[in-house]
Formats: C-alpha cells, sequence, structure tokens
C-alpha cells in the first residue's frame, strides 16, 4: 500500500520536473530569439530587388553560351576548379594519414593526452574558413590556383583527420595481436593489419571529402585563388545576368556529376 | 602414376590487380595534369617559406584592443547563424514530407522534390550570398537569405533520409484507426523523427556558423568583411585577434552544441 502511495507521488514530481525542463528550453530559446532578431536591421526591400531578380531568372533560363568555348571561358574555368579540388584533395588525404592516427583513442589510457592534443589541433585546423587560408596563401605564394590549392589542402585535414582518427578507432585488433604474436615489427603491424582495415574508409571519406571541395573551389576564386569563382563574381559586379546565369548552370552541373560519380564509386567501396 | 589420381591441388589464382594498377594509373595522370593545371609548383611554395614565416610571425602579438570592436560584428554573425537556421529549419519541415518516399507515396512528386533539393545542395552559400548580396545590396538581410537556402539543404536532406528509416509499425497502426493525413503525420512521424531533426538543426546551426564567419567577405554581414579589409591593410595583429575571436565562438559553440546533440540521440 505505502508503496503505491510513493509511486503515485513520485510520478508527478518526475513529470514536474520534465515540464520545468520544457519550460526552460523555451525560455532560453525565446530570449536567444529576441536577442537575435531584435539585432536585425530594418528589413526594406530596394525598388530594383525585384528587376534584377527577375534579370537572374531571365540570365539562368537564357544563358550567355558564347561563353562555354574559349580560353577564359566556362569549360576553362570549371576544368581549373576542378584540378584544384583533386589536387587539394590528395595533399590533404596524404597530410591526413598521420594525423588520423595521431588523434585516435588508444587502447592504453597513456594516450589520452597526445589524443587530445591531436583533437585539438584537429579542430583547431577546421576552424580556419578555407576562403580565409586562401587569402594568406595569396599572400605567399600570390594569386593564383596553387594558392587554391594550398588552402583546400589544409582545410581539408581538419574534417579528414576527424574521420580518419574515427575510423582507426573502430578496428578490429585481432589481425593486430595475431602478427605481433607471430614476431612482426612495428612497421609489419601497421601495413599488413591496420592498413587493409583502415584504408576503405580513408578512400571512402577522401571521396567525400572531394565532393566538397569542388563546391569549395568554385567560390575561391571570389577572393583571387583560381577556378570560376573569379569570372562569376566579375559577371555579378557588371550585372552581366546571362553570363552569371551560365556560370551558374555549369557549377551546378559540375558539381551534380562529381557527386553522381563520386557516390557511385563510395557505393563500391563500403 | 599415384600423384596423377589424386586430385589436383590448384591454387586459386589471385585476382587480377590489373584493375588496382588501373586505377592508380588514372588517379596518377588526373595529379599530374591537375599539377600542370594550377600551375603548382613546390618549389614556388619552398622559396616562399620566408614569406610564409614572416606573415605568421608578424600576426604577433594578436592586437587584443581590437576585440571590442569585433564584438559587434562577431554578434551580427551569430545572429545571422540563428536566423538563418531558424527560417531553413522552418522551410524543411514540408521539404521533409515531400521527400520522404514513405510520408508521400506519389513518386512524380518525391522524386522531382528531391531533384530540387539536390540542385539546392550544388550551391555553395558564399555563392548564394554573393546573387542575394547583388538582389538586397549589403548587409546581415543577404546573409540571412544565403544561410536559410543553405540550411533547408542540410537539414532536409538528413532529416528525409532518417525519416525515410523510421519503424514502419506507427504509421500502418495510425492508416489502421482511420487517421487522417496531418493525424498520421503528427501522431506517428513527428514523435519518430523529431529528435533527429532537432539534432540535425543544431548540426546546421554549428555549420552555419562557420559559414556566417565568411559571409561578409561578399558584403553579406557579419565578421568576413572585418578579414578582407585587415588583409587588405596587411593589418596582421588584427587579422590574428579575428582567428582567435572566431575560433573562441565556433569551439564553445561546437561544444555546447554536441552535448545537447549527445542528449537527444
Amino acid at each position: 500500500m505505502s508503496q503505491l502511495s510513493t509511486q503515485t507521488v513520485a510520478k508527478p514530481t518526475g513529470r514536474g520536473k520534465r515540464m520545468f525542463n520544457r519550460v526552460l528550453i523555451l525560455v532560453i530559446l525565446a530570449a536567444i530569439y529576441i536577442w537575435a532578431f531584435a539585432g536585425v536591421e530594418t528589413f526594406e526591400i530596394k525598388e530594383t530587388a525585384g528587376q534584377i531578380s527577375k534579370a537572374i531568372l531571365n540570365g539562368i533560363i537564357q544563358p550567355d553560351w558564347d561563353f562555354v568555348p574559349g580560353a577564359e571561358g566556362l569549360i576553362y574555368g570549371l576544368i581549373d576548379t576542378l584540378a584544384i579540388s583533386i589536387l587539394g584533395t590528395f595533399i590533404s588525404a596524404v597530410l591526413t594519414i598521420p594525423f588520423g592516427f595521431w588523434a585516435a583513442t588508444r587502447r592504453d589510457k597513456s594516450g589520452f593526452f597526445v589524443t587530445g592534443i591531436g583533437r585539438f589541433v584537429l579542430s583547431f585546423i577546421r576552424v580556419f574558413p578555407e576562403v580565409v587560408l586562401a587569402i594568406i596563401f595569396i599572400k605567399a605564394v600570390g594569386p593564383g590556383s596553387f594558392a587554391g590549392v594550398l588552402a583546400l589542402g589544409l582545410h581539408s585535414i581538419g574534417m579528414l583527420g576527424k574521420l580518419f582518427a574515427e575510423e582507426v578507432e573502430a578496428i578490429d585488433h585481432g589481425p593486430k595481436e595475431a602478427l605481433i604474436a607471430t614476431g612482426a615489427n612495428r612497421l609489419q603491424v601497421l601495413v599488413y593489419s591496420v592498413l587493409p582495415q583502415v584504408l576503405p574508409g580513408f578512400i571512402s571519406y577522401t571521396l567525400y571529402r572531394f565532393e566538397l571541395n569542388v563546391r569549395g573551389a568554385s567560390i575561391l576564386g571570389i577572393i583571387g585563388a583560381g577556378g570560376i569563382g573569379a569570372p562569376l563574381i566579375f559577371a555579378l559586379q557588371s550585372r552581366n545576368w546571362p553570363r552569371v546565369g551560365v556560370i551558374l548552370l555549369g557549377i551546378i552541373l559540375l558539381v551534380s556529376l562529381i557527386d553522381l560519380i563520386s557516390g557511385y564509386f563510395r557505393k563500391k567501396i563500403v | 602414376m599415384s600423384q596423377s589420381q589424386t586430385p589436383k591441388k590448384t591454387v586459386p589464382r589471385p585476382p587480377s590487380k590489373l584493375k588496382h594498377y588501373l586505377t592508380a594509373a588514372i588517379i596518377l595522370i588526373l595529379l599530374v595534369l591537375s599539377y600542370q593545371r594550377t600551375g603548382s609548383s613546390i618549389m614556388d611554395l619552398f622559396n616562399n617559406r620566408d614569406q610564409m614565416g614572416s606573415l605568421i610571425v608578424d600576426m604577433f602579438p594578436p592586437d587584443w584592443a581590437y576585440f571590442k570592436d569585433i564584438i559587434e560584428p562577431m554578434l551580427e554573425t551569430i545572429r545571422m547563424a540563428v536566423i538563418g537556421t531558424t527560417f531553413g529549419a522552418i522551410i524543411s519541415i514540408p521539404v521533409i514530407l515531400l521527400c520522404a518516399n514513405n510520408v508521400n507515396r506519389i513518386p512524380w512528386i518525391s522524386y522531382p522534390a528531391r531533384f530540387v533539393l539536390n540542385l539546392i545542395r550544388t550551391i555553395p552559400e558564399l555563392l548564394l550570398a554573393a546573387i542575394f548580396v547583388a538582389i538586397f545590396g549589403l548587409g546581415m538581410i543577404p546573409g540571412i537569405f544565403a544561410l536559410t537556402i543553405f540550411s533547408v539543404g542540410i537539414i532536409a536532406k538528413l532529416t528525409y533520409e532518417s525519416v525515410e528509416g523510421i519503424d514502419k509499425g506507427p504509421l500502418e497502426a495510425m492508416t489502421a484507426v482511420g487517421a487522417n493525413k496531418f493525424q498520421w503525420i503528427a501522431f506517428s512521424i513527428i514523435p519518430q523523427a523529431a529528435a533527429y531533426f532537432v539534432s540535425y538543426v543544431l548540426y546546421t546551426f554549428e555549420v552555419n556558423i562557420r559559414a556566417a564567419a565568411i559571409l561578409g567577405l561578399v558584403g553579406a554581414g557579419g565578421i568576413g568583411l572585418y578579414y578582407d579589409s585587415n588583409l587588405g591593410f596587411f593589418n596582421y595583429p588584427r587579422v590574428n585577434t579575428l582567428i582567435i575571436a572566431t575560433l573562441v565562438v565556433v569551439l564553445i559553440i561546437d561544444f555546447v552544441s554536441n552535448k545537447l546533440r549527445e542528449k537527444l540521440l
């Protein structure tokens, strides 16, 4: 009887606590939103906004096809963009492998400190937007595609390193122990037990990062780091909407195509 | 003689390695072509290492006094991310319902909806911002619009895939008791999908903070404009301050958001 009564008493308090939590969350959310919206400048649509949107839409419907071929044309820019992302992804994949092992949790607790530093370095790299990195590299190697390659190569380490580390953490330790038992040295253990297990994951993540890098490379030109971004920003500034339209179409096509191809290979690998 | 009678032990031939060699060759060719195309040169990087080094040296010590000047644009960046993510989340809801093929069973609606979603996802956020700046002029508004559309791409895509993976039982049960479409969604889909949805919204918020930090480069508000101007004036100590401020904000928000997401899922 007493048990029953405690139960019936206990339940409402639990519910009350949950209600309290919900109200608290709502209050916090409301406060955040009031703060956020209060800071927005007054919203006024310029009279030209409708006109410009219409012009952009028109530009997309009637693209400037003359811009497609040519030495400084769309195809040229897109191939540049692709080249930047291929090279940038490759550099980052190679550089990331040591980071992946560095930031992976070891089974002995002694590595806790090392892992912590590795993770911090990775999140530190991740924080730098690729565009900001590109600006810095432009100062170092001059404007052009190479600065874009370096920016993508460095920026991608942040994300790839995290994913690689997770892959390393998930390996089966059986093969490793078997190899150690047969007297393999550390290099042999790495080559014959660890790498075969992590390689499919590494390749798959690298392909995924490649998809992201194609998007990234297509905007690098905005700040002068090569690729299709430069003609795009010029077209936007000179209000040449048909050209904006054709470049947009080109980017969408390139990115979709790369997504398709890369997605196909990723499915095959995993 | 006796040897020939025993069945031959045929060692299975190792699978052909031709495919691997070919893949490697193709990748190598692509790399070499890209290397030439981009005009990359390791020597360039090597020769310019002094410049790189001096650039990093110039960044120290950071200009601490500059912190109070960038608090306002930093807050503006966070505001843009909050508002953009929220609008994106709201717009995502109908998009998710249209795209998930266990909610919307009409293929000629769900497939075009997914196609449009994929198209949105191909456009980088900075490019969206550049277009909206052309339409609305400089300021936060184009940034918010760009982040909204960018968020829809992420939230809707991730959530509709989760919705397609939910347990079918409750859906069938609601159908069996004769629920109408709204009741069906409210009582069988939302309870199962809500946690995923909120988790993805938080994740998108993290992504948007990073994105919002650079939108200023094309004039769409936030801290990005300050990166551009300070780098233009070669004011590296200030650039360093900006980097540190961005780092702190991003790390704090990532940490809080990660903790919340762990609690949710």
